[in-house]
């Protein structure tokens, strides 16, 4: 951690003109950064910047910049959402880097994640595996009764610790294989802890394991560096359920 | 929809096989390290032949059970194989700069090496059977057998192997490579199977590596024993 309050760094950013250009690093230095910037805050200096030089500014993907909407993807010094565990990009500050650092930034890289333009990946994959099973069927009408399902506080508080994924997808991003067997298996694991996702149980796990395959994402081998990465901090243990999920559904 | 036989067609069905393929094959690896520990019964050997005699009169039993331990290791490499080659697949460009987060990351020099490990061990089980079960490198040796007549003389020629540094050393290396493999196998095995416990995961590593070095000191002990020692019991 710095002591300094402000801080010189010197980015080594991914360029890249649109899906099928080559792209490269773009080498930029900012001085004067607070260190109680955020990521995306002192990006936005170095947009601010190339504007004013009459240059085209970096395209990286962010919404809400509070950790929930798992919009900024970024590749910070080798690791997706950068060097501080359980944290977001959009929440990373500035104070974790220290002065005249050298910073890489790079998208997600994933075949199944193609570039749109520099910074900014197409995540769709993950709508589609999210289509083929993601889902539960409940009555419509008026809002059942408090209470009229019961759900112990155990099972409940193993589903929330699933369900809090915002697909991001670092777990890809970080995975040398490039699986999304984390997310997928978040997706599943939620849904299997609770009463609301049984009647779809085996269909659900067989859909969305195979539209993930029909993505092109790789196979896991247990390395386990997804949940080291993930913003949210989901256990690999979502994986072993999603395949205990899936030989139940054999059956 | 899914069935057993397109169990290969998806990244969850080859985990799980290659979890299954992997636990039959530490299973036999504990039965044969059972077997080999009889060298140290003090008897020059005598124990070891007559177990190997005696898994010698299973006849088909025998058969059936070596077809199944090729059928094995063969599922096992093929998908190891195939996963690597996925990789590229899945990612066509890589990172320019690329490190690991650490923390509960499983991303050991041990999983990083898995498919060079586990060439090395299916290279090595192929010359070790040619070694010892077809006397490719050494004359076969015959001894008497306490029930009458001969048998061939197993531990002799285990001995007369293990005597040479050479042999000794690259069985000791490989026995090694064994237990790197099974550093990140075990536990991969115990998540490949449904270990769905959060709290069990970090457990489940500690329990892997040391079933892991337990069986590699176990195999690697004969060898560098009967070196130092000049010999069996």
């Amino acid at each position: 951690m710095s002591t300094h309050d402000l801080i010189t760094v010197h980015l080594k950013v991914w360029r890249q003109n649109g899906p099928n250009d080559r792209g490269h690093f773009e080498d930029y230095t900012l001085k004067d950064i607070t260190t109680h910037m955020s990521f995306l805050e002192m990006l936005d200096v170095l947009n601010e910047n190339l504007m004013k030089e009459k240059k085209t500014p970096v395209e990286f993907d962010h919404d809400c910049r509070e950790g929930i909407c798992g919009s900024c993807n970024l590749v910070i010094n080798g690791i997706p959402h950068g060097p501080q565990m359980r944290t977001a990009a959009c929440q990373l500050h500035m104070r974790h880097f220290k002065d005249n650092e050298t910073i890489t930034i790079e998208p997600w890289r994933a075949k199944a994640f193609p570039i749109i333009k520099d910074l900014v990946v197409d995540r769709n994959a993950f709508d589609r595996i999210m289509e083929a099973g993601g889902y539960v069927t409940m009555a419509t009408g008026n809002a059942p009764d408090a209470n009229a399902v019961p759900i112990s506080k155990v099972e409940a508080d193993s589903a929330m610790d699933y369900a809090v994924c915002i697909g991001c997808g670092a777990c890809v991003a970080s995975c040398p294989n490039s699986s999304a067997s984390l997310f997928t298996g978040a997706k599943i694991a939620q849904l299997a802890k609770l009463p609301q996702g049984a009647p779809e149980r085996k269909k659900r796990v067989i859909a969305m394991v195979e539209q993930m395959e029909k993505e092109g994402f790789g196979d896991c081998s247990n390395y386990g560096e997804c949940e080291a990465v993930c913003p949210v901090g989901i256990s690999i243990s979502a994986i072993a359920t999603m395949r205990t999920e899936y030989v139940k559904a054999l059956f | 929809m899914a069935s057993f036989s397109n169990l290969l067609q998806t990244t969850v069905g080859r985990k799980i096989l290659t979890g299954v393929t992997g636990i039959f094959l530490i299973l036999f690896l504990v039965a044969h390290l059972a077997g080999n520990l009889t060298l140290f019964a003090g008897d020059g050997g005598e124990a070891f032949n007559l177990y190997a005699v005696f898994l010698h009169d299973l006849g088909p039993l025998l058969w059936i059970a070596e077809l199944g331990l090729i059928i094995l290791f063969g599922l096992h490499a093929y998908i190891g194989i195939k996963i690597y080659l996925g990789k590229k697949k899945a990612r066509p460009v890589d990172y320019t700069y690329y490190q690991s987060q650490g923390g509960p990351s499983k991303q050991t020099f041990a999983s990083k090496t898995m498919l060079i490990s586990g060439m090395v061990i299916l290279l090595f089980v192929i010359l070790h059977v040619l070694h010892f079960k077809y006397n490719f490198f050494m004359p076969q040796m015959m001894v008497d057998n306490p029930a009458g007549g001969q048998m061939i003389d197993l531990a002799g020629h285990v001995e007369q192997a293990f005597l040479n540094p050479w042999i000794m050393l690259a069985y000791t290396a490989v026995m090694l490579l064994i237990g790197l493999h099974l550093k990140h196998g075990v536990w991969s095995a115990f998540i490949s199977l449904g270990a769905k416990n959060p709290k069990l995961v970090p457990v489940l590593y500690t329990v892997g590596g040391i079933v892991a070095a337990l069986l590699a000191v176990g195999f690697l002990i004969i060898p560098v024993f009967i070196f130092f020692n000049g010999g069996l019991l």
